[in-house]
């Protein structure tokens, strides 16, 4: 990122709620599914709503959707680095 | 009569998504008011919800897969191959029906008509005249659009470019703004203004082709606007004033001042991703498979995208459906072999000594074994004695 974003990624429509889960957060996480780390579906390092949160790759980011069907659900993606 | 609060843990208790549970508490406290329940028939309320709601739920092992891309691929022939038309925004070209969908999911890069919907801030999105003022600041403008006549002056070595006085007035420009901007911007040239004429004059006289040369570059130079923009319109939607693009800058266009960058959008999914991230490029997916499929007069379950989307953008970049994209990505070597391109895949798996668990659908089919899917997901061990007991 060259530029600093003038405005906050979080505002516009179209994201969802973005936030870094702590290690237990992601332990129950894993324990839940019952999954390794590495079977969670990913986000880049360097996209915008990692930057702007600042999370580093290893951090687990927790998505909060709106679903048309379900309201809204939790998503969970692993930061990569690119 | 049971209190509110007693209502409320009950159905805290209950196991359902929270926003099912908050219609749940909403219209359990309405019919509670009008006919005074039991605490009783609040839980066999409660009981027959979640029995409902489990019994709503994909059932594990269900080829989910497939019936997504039976559910898009049915609807899909039944619209139009016809690329263009005008639809809705009037005079803008927009690609839509199969075409449009082929686009989304092979992840094209640049879409064919790229398209921005640009929204506007409180203070432009009533007046006509202010959302103007913020189109005029979108709109690309070259010298071209503004000439009504460009010629070259053999004699005197000249590019000499016929301003159109409207033309120049609607774009907001003035004469003198246009010398400073090409001179700035063309160092190799004079520039003289005249009245509605612009004269270009090349500090060193060369060979005709060159003039040429250096008249189509100025012709083409961007006065104003943003670069990939091309003509702008604006529509009346609903008490706003909305602002469509031919063309696409998104980035550039949210920090434009005027417009409201948290509505603003585009239709090339790349840009979305990179502006706003991953996630919005999911939504964005959905919103436009869901739009070009309802322009047609078709109606395919959200659930169904959601799942295109949600494989597409699973690796945290736009992934297209194809060989390039998810199939590719598959684990199993039979698998991605029985899919394009067979002896290559196979090929290079055995270069690399790659194996097979046979643990997905399409390579147990291919060898004829029971495929991974419903029932073949369960798999029955049953312990027997090893020796028959002796009475």
């Amino acid at each position: 990122m060259a530029t600093k974003k003038e405005f906050n990624v979080f505002a516009h429509e179209l994201v969802p709620e973005h936030r870094v889960l702590s290690e237990e957060e992601r332990e129950t996480l894993l324990r839940k599914y019952r999954i390794k780390i590495s079977q969670l579906p990913q986000i880049k390092a360097s996209d915008p709503a990692v930057v702007a949160l600042d999370a580093k790759p290893g951090d687990v980011i927790e998505i909060k959707r709106k679903s048309p069907t379900a309201g809204y659900y939790y998503y969970y993606r692993l930061v990569v680095e690119d | 009569m049971v209190a509110a609060k007693t209502i409320k843990s009950l159905v805290n208790k209950a196991e359902l998504p929270d926003n099912i549970k908050e219609e749940l508490y909403d219209k359990l406290i309405e019919y509670n008011k009008k006919y005074k329940l039991k605490k009783a028939e609040i839980e066999a309320i409660i009981e027959e919800t979640v029995k409902e709601y489990k019994k709503a739920l994909i059932e594990p092992g269900e080829a989910i897969g497939t019936v997504a891309a039976q559910s898009i691929g049915e609807p899909s022939t039944q619209m139009t191959l016809n690329t263009f038309h005008y639809a809705g925004v009037a005079e803008i070209n927009v690609t839509l029906g199969l075409p449009r969908i082929i686009e989304i999911v092979d992840a094209r890069k640049n879409p064919s008509t790229p398209i921005m919907t640009v929204y506007l801030d409180e203070k432009h999105r009533h007046d006509r005249e202010k959302a103007l003022e913020v189109a005029r600041r979108i709109e690309g403008t070259t010298l071209e659009n503004l000439a009504r006549e460009t010629s070259i002056d053999i004699l005197n070595y000249e590019f000499v470019v016929e301003i159109d006085p409207e033309r120049l007035q609607k774009s907001g420009l003035d004469m003198e703004r246009i010398q400073k901007k090409l001179e700035g911007s063309f160092k190799s040239a004079e520039f003289e203004v005249d009245g509605y004429t612009l004269i270009m004059r090349p500090k060193k006289t060369g060979k005709l082709s060159d003039l040429r040369r250096l008249a189509e570059k100025v012709k083409k130079h961007r006065l104003k606007g943003l670069s990939g923009v091309g003509k702008t319109i604006i529509r009346k939607e609903g008490d706003e004033y909305v602002i469509y693009t031919e063309g696409s800058n998104f980035k550039q266009v949210l920090k434009v001042p005027g417009v409201d960058p948290t509505r603003t959008r585009t239709n090339n999914i790349w840009e979305i991703a990179d502006v706003l991230g991953i996630e919005a490029a999911r939504n964005a997916i959905i919103e436009e498979i869901v739009n070009t499929m309802r322009e047609q007069g078709l109606e395919v379950d959200v659930r169904h995208i959601m799942l295109v989307a949600d494989m597409m953008t699973l690796d945290g970049v736009i992934l297209p459906i194809g060989r390039h994209g998810i199939v590719g990505e598959k684990a199993s070597v039979l698998a991605r072999a029985a899919f394009e391109i067979t002896t290559q895949h196979l090929f290079e798996a055995a270069e690399r000594g790659e194996t097979d668990p046979l643990n997905g659908v399409v390579e147990n089919v291919l060898i004829g074994q029971p495929v991974p899917v419903g029932t073949g997901i369960v798999k029955l061990a049953m312990s027997l004695p090893l020796r028959p007991k002796r009475e």
